[in-house]
Order: structure tokens, then sequence, then C-alpha cells
């Protein structure tokens, strides 16, 4: 559905992207996730044909962003960052414009608006003023005008930024439901949307691709992701013995010790069975255990270490 | 050109729904006509023209237009929702046409409702020598090309900004400068003389408001208009030079 190679743009002597790729299934939902400045929206400006790369190739639903840029800006819908609208507009006329200008019949036009006003839950704001309402409603207008035109692919740049934790939770939702029918891309710098929403995520930095992959895929590259915390009562050098001696295990790193007890990382592969090892050498010498917990990798974890300069 | 009208009816949706252009339509007409009776002297020269009306036009309008056009770019610059506008399926010039007629909607609304001086005139006017229309009507030809050509070059202006007020000022100053060009005092100081007096609007607007219809005059606005709206509208296009 989208697919791109090797894109780059500077900015004067900042260099936005650097050789940017990666294609989007239709049906997908795909996060991009970067730090600030990474090149997400400078990605998504030149998808929706509002700026142009200066080198590489992007096609979208089968047609060149640069050459056939009215094709394209036909399939999409775009939320742009910090949904920008027309505060003075009210909410069915600015609907009515935008399905005006993206050509859908007049005598379509109200009943598309209302399919998308009852999807997005704008019911009750229709007839208010775009900037009279709150930055939930707002962003609920940003979705509406993108839906309009009931496009293939939706391109959304921090969709949920600004937004208390309710309106975060039904904007999710939101982009959850439509991603049943829809592909989507979406960004944002906080990585629980990208569990909560994307099917996969495309991790950007520095204006690269430095590691894309569904949620889990990604965890997995993640530190600690194969390490068993434990908190147990015994004789520091024969646990240290024991635990080093169970199959699998790498390493048996001591943390430190708190109230008689020691804290150890027992370090190897499939940390749940690594758990379980555990537990039946403590139960075997009779070492209470306070504490066995896998480590869940996070999401953090790997884009703390995919995005923090090397030192 | 089905894009063009649908961005030409939003942007004179916007006029109509906003006060401001309500107080530009009052402030112009309160300015305009009372300069007229009061400054110019109407009521002492006991003539029945409109030669003092249109004498102050080119002042007024130096001022009012930008005063409209200074928002047309500026403001979507500012909200970021040029964004939004330029990645619709929209050419870039007919985005730049569009909002250009519906300011221009706005001037020409503006120069009607100043046709009651006309008719004041008239009404003034000692039936032995009435109003003679030929240099109303060219006056009022005048003021509208030289205001559309003021509003073209205002919403260049407003292309290159975000701040409506920066917009205003470059909108005015070259305005003011390409006006001065056509007084004597200052064209001949400049090498060229008369030829460079032929580059002010000020020069074909005197033509015009003495009552001669020149096609030349209409030329001169009309490309004047064109140039600066291309201006525009690679202004709007060079986002994609960066």
């Amino acid at each position: 559905m989208i697919e791109v190679e090797n894109l780059t743009k500077s900015f004067g002597p900042t260099q936005a992207l650097r050789g940017v790729s990666f294609s989007v299934q239709r049906g997908e939902i795909v996060g991009f996730l970067g730090p600030n400045g990474a090149g997400k929206t400078t990605t998504m400006k030149i998808l929706t044909c509002f700026i142009p790369a200066d080198s590489g190739r992007a096609t979208v639903a089968g047609y060149d962003v640069f050459e056939d840029s009215l094709e394209v800006r036909k399939r999409v819908g775009y939320l742009p960052e910090n949904t920008p609208l027309y505060h003075e507009m009210s909410v069915v006329d600015f609907l009515q414009f935008v399905a005006g200008v993206r050509g859908i019949p007049k005598r379509d036009i109200p009943e598309r608006i209302r399919s998308v006003v009852v999807r997005t839950g704008l019911e009750g704001a229709v007839g208010k003023v775009i900037g009279e309402l709150s930055k939930g409603y707002r962003q609920r207008v940003g979705l509406a005008q993108a839906l309009i035109h009931d496009p293939e692919i939706l391109i959304l740049d921090e969709p949920t930024s600004g937004l208390d934790p309710n309106q975060i939770k039904e904007i999710r939702e939101l982009i959850r439901e439509i991603g049943k029918e829809k592909t989507i891309i979406l960004s944002t710098h906080i990585l629980p949307e990208v569990t909560a929403t994307c099917d996969r995520a495309i991790i950007i930095h520095k204006g690269q691709v430095v590691a894309s992959g569904t949620p889990g895929e990604l965890m997995a590259m993640g530190a600690g992701s194969n390490a068993v915390t434990v908190r147990v009562r015994g004789p520091q050098g024969e646990v240290q013995k024991h635990f080093s001696q169970i199959s699998g295990v790498r390493e048996v790193r001591l943390l430190g010790t708190d109230d008689g007890c020691l804290r150890l990382q027992v370090i190897g592969e499939k940390p749940m069975e690594l758990a379980e090892r555990v537990f039946e050498v403590a139960a075997a010498q009779k070492w209470p255990l306070s504490e066995l917990r896998p480590e869940a990798a996070s999401l953090e974890d790997v884009f703390a270490r995919l995005t923090q300069d090397e030192k | 050109m089905g894009n063009l009208w649908k961005i030409f009816l939003k942007e004179l949706r916007g006029y109509i729904d906003s006060p401001s252009a309500y107080i530009f339509l009052i402030i112009f007409h309160v300015l305009g006509t009372s300069m007229f009776f009061f400054v110019s002297g109407f009521f002492r020269n006991q003539m029945a023209n409109l030669g003092g009306f249109f004498v102050f036009m080119p002042w007024l309008l130096l001022f009012f237009v930008p005063a409209i056009a200074m928002r047309i770019w500026a403001e979507e610059k500012k909200a970021g929702t040029d964004e939004l506008l330029l990645t619709l399926p929209v050419r870039d010039h007919e985005v730049v046409l569009g909002k250009y007629l519906a300011a221009l909607a706005l001037l020409v609304v503006a120069l009607i409702l100043t046709f009651p001086v006309a008719l004041t005139v008239k009404y003034f006017a000692d039936p032995k020598t009435p109003v003679d229309w030929g240099p109303v009507w060219c006056g009022y030809l005048g003021s509208f090309l030289l205001g559309a050509m003021l509003l073209a070059l205002g919403a260049w202006a407003s292309s290159l900004t975000r701040n409506q007020i920066i917009a205003f000022i470059i909108a005015c100053a070259l305005g003011f400068g390409l006006i001065l060009l056509g007084f004597p005092f200052i064209y001949q100081l400049l090498p060229g003389g008369e030829l460079v007096a032929r580059f002010s609007p000020y020069s074909h607007f005197v033509s015009l408001y003495r009552g001669v219809l020149d096609v030349a005059d209409v030329v001169y606005y009309v490309s004047a208009i064109a140039f600066f709206l291309y201006l525009n509208i690679r202004s709007i296009e060079s986002r994609k030079w960066a």
C-alpha cells in the first residue's frame, strides 16, 4: 500500500531524513516511533505530498507522491501535527467544505457527514464553532475530516498528543476501530500507544529507520528480556553456585543484599522456564524465596537502547 | 475550476461570518465619504463631480487593501491550516486564485457601498450642469483596478510570512513605493523619468480618474495583478524547494 525507498530530506544544514525505507501492507496499523525531531513528521509530510523529498521514491496506493500527487491526495486522509483546523468555522461547515473539495457529490455530502460524525462521536458538537471545542473534540474533528472521503489510507501525526488520559483512550479505540478496514500510519513518541494500537512499529531515529517489527518482536530485542530477578535467603556462595549450574544460565549477577536476603539477577534464555528452575533449586535447598520475577521486556528498553546516542 | 469555486465560497463565507470584514466595510465607507465631503472641499467648490472623491482613493486603498490581504496566507501559516488545505486534492493555483477572488469580492462590496456618494452629488447638482457619469465610471474602474492590484501584491506579501503585521507592512511599503513612482517629483529624480512613471499604478489611476479610458491602463493593471498572483503561487510552491 505504501512503499518508501531511500528518502532523504534536508532543511538547510539539518538533515531530517537520511535514507528512510519501509513498506506498509494493506490493512496494517503502523506506528512511527521516535524521539522528537527524528523525522516522523517530515516523512508524513512527504507521504501526504505537502513537501517533496530531496531524493528517493515514495508510492502510496500505487501512485508516486511527486508525479501523481493529486491521485495520492485523493486516497489519503491526513491529520497533521497539532490538528490545525479553521477555528472560526462550525464543525458542519468545515466538514462540508472538505467533503466538497474532496469531490464527494453534493447529494451524498449530508449522509457522509452524518456517518463520520457518528463514527467519531461528534454528535453533540456538529453545530458548534471549532474554536470553542475542547481539545479532545477538535481531535475528533481532525479525524472526521480525514475520514470524510472514506480514504484507503490514513496518516495521523501524533493523534493523541495533548489529550487527557480518557481522551487518549477514546481516540485509540477509535483508531483501532477504523484500522479494521483501513491502512493507518500514525506517529507517536509515546510508547504504550504503539502497544495499544499498532500491528507493527517502525522506529525512526536521526532520520533513519533503526528497527521495525511487531511490538512483541521489538520487545524481544530489549535488554533484560532474558533475565529473572530473585530475592532469596541463603548463603551467598552456595546460592550463586547452585543457580549458575542451572542449565541455560549464562550468568548470575548479585544486585545487592538487604535484610539478610540476596538480590540476584539470573541471566539466560527463556526467562519463564528459568524462573521455574530457580524455584525448584531454591525449594530443594530450602532457601526461602521472597521474590521471583521474570523481567518483562519493555518497549521502553528497546527504544532507549536504539535511540540513545552512542557515548 | 470546481475547486477554485469551492475555495472561493469558503473564503467568502469566512468574510461574511467575521466581524472584521464588517468593521473594514464601515471604516472604509466612513473614511472615504467623509474625506470627500469634508476634506476635499466638495461643498466649497460648488462642482458636481467626484474628482475629490477619487483623489483620496489611492491613499485609502493603500492602507485598507493590505488590511484585507494580510490575513490571506499569514493566518493559515500561523495556524498550520495551510498544511490541511494544500494536502487536499487541489492545485496550488486554485487555492491562490480562490482566496484572491474572495478578497476581491469584499473590495468590490466596499466600493459599491460608496456609490451613494455619487447619488448625493447627483442630488446636489445644478440641473443645468448635470453630473457627467463617464468620469465617475472611469474613476470606479480605476479604483477597482488599483485595489485589485494592491490586493494581489498584499496576498503575495501575506504568503511570505506567518506574521500578519509584517505582511501588512510589506504590502503598504511596496504599494506606497509603487504609487510614489507616479509622482513627478519622484520620477523626475530617477533615471528613466517618465518611463519609470509608467510602472506606477498611480499614473494609470490618474488618467482613469480624469475620465480617459485607455486600454493601455487596463492592460497595465491586469498584467500587474497576474504578475503578483504568479509570485504568490510561486511562494506557496516554495515550501517544495526548501
